[in-house]
């Protein structure tokens, strides 16, 4: 039996851009949505979840729930409950959510502003932050993802105040 | 202002930003800091700053400035600064650099934004040509009274002096990352470090045993 391929479960559970499709102008719904292909314009998703995956490649605004960046984004990421940039992430954008985790290698040029969650009424801050143990090129800020095998998840600091 | 910038800077290598080996596995190593106390205790008990980071991406950082209510920017301009097509031309076997893209594609903020800038050791690595043009636009976006951490290596510390990520582990403790690709360009002295922040209302120095010089500015 064939392995099953990465990002396999996204398919049948939420809507998929495939990477040889490009958007242009706005991106709204309401599911989940991974997103491999190009979008140019303005993502709205509400409630629900983005995953821009590899071979995304974003040049819009994004507003969902959680947003997970594997590839390259040029706009603003407006994640209500949590954005993560994974480590071939390419971040040209200002970030503003309740919960954020970075993994090295991530490549970020921005502003990061963290809101208090406003549905704890103890307005408990969570927010974490991934690092990694390793370096990896993906960092010093060429345009090209990093695609470093090397450089594993080293440490989570998972924090709450 | 060019010569002027050319009498401060003593150039290790012919060669700006040469590229040296990347580590991939490079050990980090913890380090304590009077600047970065100095520069903690001056942020101490205020929320809501606005902090410029201009190392590489560091998720660490961004989660301790985070952490404290302050609102992180983070740009890597050393790297920016590397970037092959930013030279121009080459004359004499020296490479013309697009100072003017350069500010045009980087450090763009709006006047006075910033309380605090962790600078590091970016004018060490950093071409010439982009150093005091990039001192000057710190000037312009930190607001009065905002406070500026660098570092310059001494002579002693040799052409060789690894190029570190810096994290941002306590209140006056760092851990160095090491497996960046840039070659120390040159040492500046007391007074080539004077000159540089000459706009800026006062420097601090703190020599530090590992043959660097902590520095920090008050705008």
């Amino acid at each position: 039996m064939d392995a099953p391929k990465p990002f396999d479960n996204y398919k049948t559970d939420v809507a998929h851009i495939g990477k040889s499709v490009l958007v242009k102008g706005e991106l709204s719904g309401s599911e989940d949505l991974y997103l491999d292909g190009e979008v140019e314009g303005n993502i709205q998703l509400r409630d629900h979840s983005l995953i821009v995956g590899p071979h995304g490649r974003v040049r819009a605004n994004i507003q969902a729930r959680d947003v997970v960046v594997h590839g390259k984004v040029d706009g603003n990421i407006r994640g209500t409950e949590r954005v993560e940039l994974k480590k071939s992430a390419v971040l040209v954008g200002d970030i503003s959510t309740q919960r954020i985790i970075v993994e090295d290698g991530a490549f970020f040029k921005g502003a990061v502003d963290i809101q208090k969650e406003t549905s704890k009424p103890e307005g408990k801050r969570e927010m974490a932050m991934a690092a990694a143990a390793s370096f990896s090129p993906a960092a010093s800020g060429s345009a090209t993802s990093g695609t470093s095998t090397s450089s594993a998840q080293g440490s989570v600091v998972d924090k709450k105040s | 202002m060019s010569s002027v910038a050319h009498s401060l800077f003593r150039l290790f290598r012919g060669a700006p930003a040469a590229e040296a080996d990347v580590r991939a596995e490079a050990p980090r190593i913890s380090r304590r800091s009077s600047g970065l106390h100095e520069f903690t205790r001056a942020l101490a008990g205020q929320q809501e700053l606005r902090i410029l980071d201009l190392g590489m991406t560091s998720p660490i950082n961004i989660g301790h400035f985070t952490e404290l209510g302050h609102k992180v920017y983070t740009e890597d301009v050393l790297s920016a600064s590397g970037d092959h097509s930013m030279v121009m031309a080459t004359e004499n076997g020296k490479p013309m650099y697009d100072v003017p893209r350069f500010l045009a594609e980087n450090l763009v903020f709006e006047k006075e934004l910033f309380d605090a800038v962790l600078c590091w050791d970016i004018p060490d690595y950093m071409p010439e040509a982009f150093v005091k043009p990039m001192v000057e636009r710190f000037h312009s976006v930190m607001k009065p009274g905002a406070i500026l951490l660098a570092y310059f290596h001494t002579r002693d510390a040799g052409p060789d002096a690894p190029s570190y990520r810096y994290h941002v582990v306590g209140q006056d403790m760092l851990e160095l990352h090491a497996g960046a690709r840039f070659r120390l360009q040159r040492v500046f002295n007391n007074r080539h470090i004077e000159n540089l922040f000459r706009d800026f209302a006062s420097l601090k120095f703190f020599l530090a045993r590992d043959n660097v010089r902590e520095v920090l500015v008050v705008r």
